[in-house]
């Protein structure tokens, strides 16, 4: 589903120069579900935002369901970004003026879906979170743990090749953690690609697979046994 | 812009910042506002000006004479300069082919009037049949004075509306007697002049008969012409401003008088003040669209301040909507279309509140120089075209903002 050879990126700031990521090689296979772990500095949420087409690396490939991603113009990468990803955000990132429902329904209409087929799709995949009763609330009027599942509906509703999720339990506390993760693993278990950047070891427990990434190269790459979240709910 | 989504959406935004909605609005509604109503009174003014220069025919030359104020050719000056019947008629044939109606006038400002036991002072006026059409009188009865009275002198006369009124009392005034000064004179018509009633108390006899009756011998007082209009104003004004400078020359020089002299012999022409009027208004026309337009441009930056800010306060929605698949276009779309509707929306408010009211107070607006001030469609027209600029051009800016926001840099946790 990716591959990446050789992936560098540095920043610039003035004269100083950053060097970021150092040469990152891994592939992610169809249905995986991947932690990447790291320190802060260590590049994770770098190689996120390449892999989410929010910032483009300097050298090397990056391959997404068979597409070569490179030299893409605003315009194209925000396609591609609808077609293709979802995104989970550790501050949920929902519009605060609209409801639960437009929000999910958001990606839906950059696709130039009709409102009637948005607004089933909407309401199916907020099903799907368990947030089918919440549908005409705003983000304001939800708790943490709701509003997070708001934003997975909304990352699975434009039905994207892969999940990324920065952080998605950073803001929350341990018992809504756990919930969001089992929701995470469920849509895993549907056969879902997904990619978790975090920095908490029992959130990474939970997935299939942990990339340790330290000073912008990859330390670790290793299978691990999932905890399956469902244990502590 | 069709898109019914797109509206949803604005309407959406709109509703959640309605003070600021309505403030932004308030600011460019007061900026047509002001613009139409501006405009509507220039061009009151412009038909109370033109009204005010109907009264008399605007393309007149009038020749007055007074007492010289140079020594020429051995002549001292303080001499009064006299004009006689001759001279009336030495104008007349010697630019026939330039006139179009000539008058001479012998007249007594306050001359007694009497009709049985009622009497009035009025100004009596000796004037040839033509005055009719200088003064742009209209006669209400009877008729004007006519070229058998002026060739047998007939002791004729007629008389202003506000005569009647005051020395008939609703009485029909034709065929009856009046005297001036003991001499009798037969009421033949009654006029009223659209100049109003300072030109209504006003009697007029032939000039023969005046010359006669009031011992005026040859003598004139003033002579007026009229110069038929040519294609345009400023060709008018070029033929009368030539004949105006050829009499003025003749008389001087039979006269002697110093040919810069201007007390002794003054010739006008009301064309060249109408034309300076004229202009006058083009320049309070083009002060009103000024003022009219600067207002509606601090409206505009205001528009394009608001926008800003909702630029800057929507970052971080503008960097989600992009993340999930927002093409820049769509943003700049999204911008723009907010802010030509608010500017669209409250303009159109705003002009058709200043139309209502132009029409509600329009025509009670009682002064000789402001007359049914209105805005032609034409007009109203190049406000919505100014509308729809200004709209695009507050949104501009924040609209090219919104879509340089990179969605990395707007989603970043603070």
């Amino acid at each position: 589903m990716i591959q990446i050879k050789d992936l560098h990126k540095s920043y610039h700031m003035g004269s100083n120069s950053l060097h970021v990521l150092k040469g990152i090689n891994f592939d992610v296979k169809e249905g995986e579900l991947v932690s990447i772990m790291g320190s802060s500095g260590s590049g994770k949420s770098t190689l996120l935002n390449i892999l989410g087409m929010l910032d483009e690396a300097d050298s090397g490939s990056y391959v997404l369901d068979g597409v070569p991603i490179k030299n893409l113009n605003e315009k194209i990468a925000a396609q591609y970004r609808n077609k293709f990803l979802g995104f989970i955000f550790q501050s949920f990132n929902l519009i605060n003026y609209k409801s639960a429902l437009d929000n999910v329904a958001m990606p839906l209409f950059y696709q130039g879906m009709k409102r009637k087929e948005r607004v089933e799709r909407a309401e199916h995949y907020l099903e799907k979170v368990g947030l089918a009763d919440w549908s005409h609330h705003l983000p304001s009027e939800l708790s943490g743990g709701q509003k997070q599942r708001v934003a997975v509906a909304r990352a699975l509703a434009s039905d994207p090749k892969v999940l990324l999720a920065d952080e998605p339990t950073g803001a929350l506390d341990s018992v809504t953690s756990h919930e969001v993760m089992d929701l995470i693993q469920g849509i895993n278990d549907e056969g879902k690609t997904i990619l978790i950047v975090t920095h908490e070891n029992d959130i990474a427990q939970m997935t299939k697979r942990i990339v340790q990434l330290k000073d912008g190269v990859i330390i670790d790459d290793s299978p691990v046994k999932q905890v399956r979240a469902k244990e502590y709910v | 812009m069709f898109n019914i989504e797109r509206w949803q959406e604005i309407f959406e935004t709109l509703k959640k910042n309605k003070l600021r909605t309505i403030l932004t609005g308030i600011s460019v509604a007061s900026g047509i506002f002001i613009l139409v109503v501006l405009l509507g009174f220039s061009s009151g003014i412009q038909n109370g000006v033109t009204e005010q220069f109907s009264g008399d025919a605007t393309n007149e030359i009038s020749v007055r004479t007074r007492r010289t104020t140079k020594s020429y050719k051995g002549l001292n000056p303080n001499r009064r300069i006299q004009l006689k019947n001759e001279d009336f008629e030495n104008v007349s044939s010697t630019y026939d082919d330039y006139l179009e109606f000539r008058s001479a006038n012998y007249s007594i400002w306050s001359g007694q009037i009497v009709y049985k036991n009622e009497t009035g002072n009025f100004s009596v006026q000796g004037v040839h049949p033509d005055f009719q059409y200088i003064e742009n009188s209209s006669i209400l009865q009877g008729r004007f004075i006519n070229q058998a009275d002026l060739n047998d002198a007939r002791k004729v006369i007629v008389i202003g509306t506000k005569v009647k009124s005051e020395m008939f009392k609703g009485k029909n005034p034709i065929d009856e007697m009046v005297s001036i000064f003991g001499i009798n004179f037969k009421v033949v018509g009654v006029y009223s002049d659209p100049g109003g009633e300072r030109e209504e108390d006003n009697v007029y006899i032939p000039i023969t008969a005046a010359q006669v009756a009031f011992n005026g011998g040859d003598r004139i007082r003033n002579m007026q012409f009229t110069v038929p209009m040519q294609k345009s104003l400023a060709k008018s004004v070029e033929v009368s401003n030539l004949l105006l400078e050829s009499i003025e020359r003749d008389l001087k020089q039979k006269y002697i008088i110093a040919p810069d002299d201007r007390a002794a012999i003054r010739v006008s022409n009301t064309l060249e003040e109408a034309q300076k009027i004229y202009s006058l208004i083009d320049i309070i026309k083009a002060v009103f669209w000024f003022v009219g337009i600067g207002t509606i441009i601090a409206g505009v930056v205001g528009v394009g301040n608001i926008m800003i800010i909702i630029v800057k306060e929507r970052t971080k929605e503008i960097g989600i909507r992009k993340a999930l698949g927002a093409v820049p276009m769509s943003i700049v779309g999204m911008i723009l279309q907010e802010a030509i509707f608010v500017t669209m929306f409250s303009g159109l408010f705003g002009l058709i509140l200043g139309l209502g009211l132009l029409e509600l107070v329009g025509p009670t607006i009682d002064n000789d120089y402001i007359k049914y001030p209105q805005v032609d469609f034409n007009t109203a027209l190049y406000t919505v075209f100014l509308l729809v600029a200004a709209g695009s051009l507050a949104g501009f800016v924040p609209a090219y903002r919104a879509a340089k926001i990179k969605p990395i840099i707007a989603l970043r946790d603070e």
